[in-house]
């Protein structure tokens, strides 16, 4: 039963989420909307029910699969990638760098000692 | 069993959603062993080996995209509860969140505006379509967030899917680089960084090449990073125009 109770409380708050999302015509995505539902009501609840966990890391634990349909959806986009293929191997090299260059710079600076870990949890 | 027959059975097989459903979990179990075999070097991950096994074989078989998902959406249903599925690690990690709520909140920040807004300039000032450009936007997101982020905007999701794959492979090769160059040697901002830029990619590349420290920054980063862009993008690009 807790796979059945654990998807129950995924599937529900997703459903939730999406008509949240459409009902306000939200820009952001009815699963996004549902992680928020979900982080709120874990923290009213105070902790995490087991079946849930199960599920939910039983999930995340195979999450690079689920890319795989999406990703194979490229078949579509042959023309089109190979049109823009320098625009879009700029974009990602020069963007990426860029991002990882600010965001630990950032970091650096701003949180010099209050970003060490205080204690050895993971 | 004639010819014939045999053809008779691909007929029924290239039909039923049973065939694909198939095909994408081999796939990414031969691709899970190539990574392996490869000493599991980034370029070579196996979502990307696995993609690239199963268009060749659409290809070899002149199967469509429509009929490959049509077994294939099984599995890409399940992007969604694993979405929500995210608020579990957030949780788990929320005493560090508030510990440090002030350079999470900086480094988010500015880190998803760096992202977003490099990448929506960049593409526009070489002349990429508009829809490139609106699924090149949220590229740094973890791919479930990122494609309904996509679809939302009126970019491409399969192509989003894509694009951010190969940014969290160029995340993996760059990222080292940087913090080499910059010596930037703590490993919970080297964690944070990576998960922030190169999401998932840049999560299992942490655990596995930095340490257990960086990878569940690299994880807070990704689920905290994809919340928060799903809010923030849409009103970014319209100060774009888009």
């Amino acid at each position: 039963m807790a796979l059945i109770i654990g998807m129950s409380v995924l599937l529900g708050c997703q459903f939730l989420g999406e008509v949240i999302s459409r009902a306000l015509s939200l820009p952001v995505p009815g699963p996004v909307l549902g992680m928020l539902i979900l982080l709120i009501g874990l923290t009213i609840r105070g902790s995490v029910p087991q079946s849930l966990r199960t599920m939910g890391e039983g999930l995340l634990k195979y999450l690079t699969l689920l890319f795989v349909p999406a990703g194979v959806g490229l078949i579509q986009h042959f023309g089109l990638i190979s049109r823009e293929i320098w625009i879009l191997a700029i974009t990602l090299i020069v963007s990426t760098s860029l991002t990882i260059l600010v965001t630990s710079q950032t970091l650096q600076r701003v949180a010099r000692k209050e970003f060490q870990p205080k204690e050895r949890d993971t | 069993m004639s010819g014939a027959g045999l053809e008779q059975i691909w007929v029924y097989l290239s039909a039923s959603p049973l065939l694909h459903l198939l095909a994408t979990l081999l796939a990414f179990l031969v691709a899970t062993r190539i990574n392996r075999w490869a000493g599991g070097t980034p370029l070579l991950h196996p979502v990307i080996v696995a993609i690239a096994l199963l268009i060749g074989f659409l290809l070899l078989t002149d199967t469509d995209y429509a009929t490959y998902f049509e077994g294939a959406q099984f599995l890409h249903f399940l992007l969604g509860p694993a979405t929500v599925a995210l608020a579990i690690p957030l949780y788990d990690h929320r005493e560090r969140v508030r510990r440090m709520l002030g350079p999470i909140v900086v480094g988010t920040m500015t880190g998803i505006a760096t992202a977003v807004i490099s990448a929506v300039s960049i593409a526009m000032v070489l002349g990429a379509d508009t829809e490139t450009i609106l699924s090149l936007a949220p590229k740094s997101v973890t791919s479930p967030i990122a494609m309904g982020i996509a679809d939302k905007l009126g970019g491409i999701p399969s192509l989003t899917a894509g694009l951010v794959l190969l940014t969290g492979v160029t995340g993996c090769i760059v990222g080292p680089w940087i913090f080499r160059l910059t010596r930037i040697s703590d490993p919970t901002i080297q964690g944070y960084s990576m998960g922030l830029a190169a999401h998932g990619f840049g999560t299992a590349y942490c655990f596995a090449s930095i340490g257990a420290v960086a990878g569940a920054f690299s994880g807070l980063a990704m689920g905290l990073s994809g919340l928060v862009t799903a809010f923030v993008l849409p009103p970014i690009i319209h100060l774009f125009g888009l």
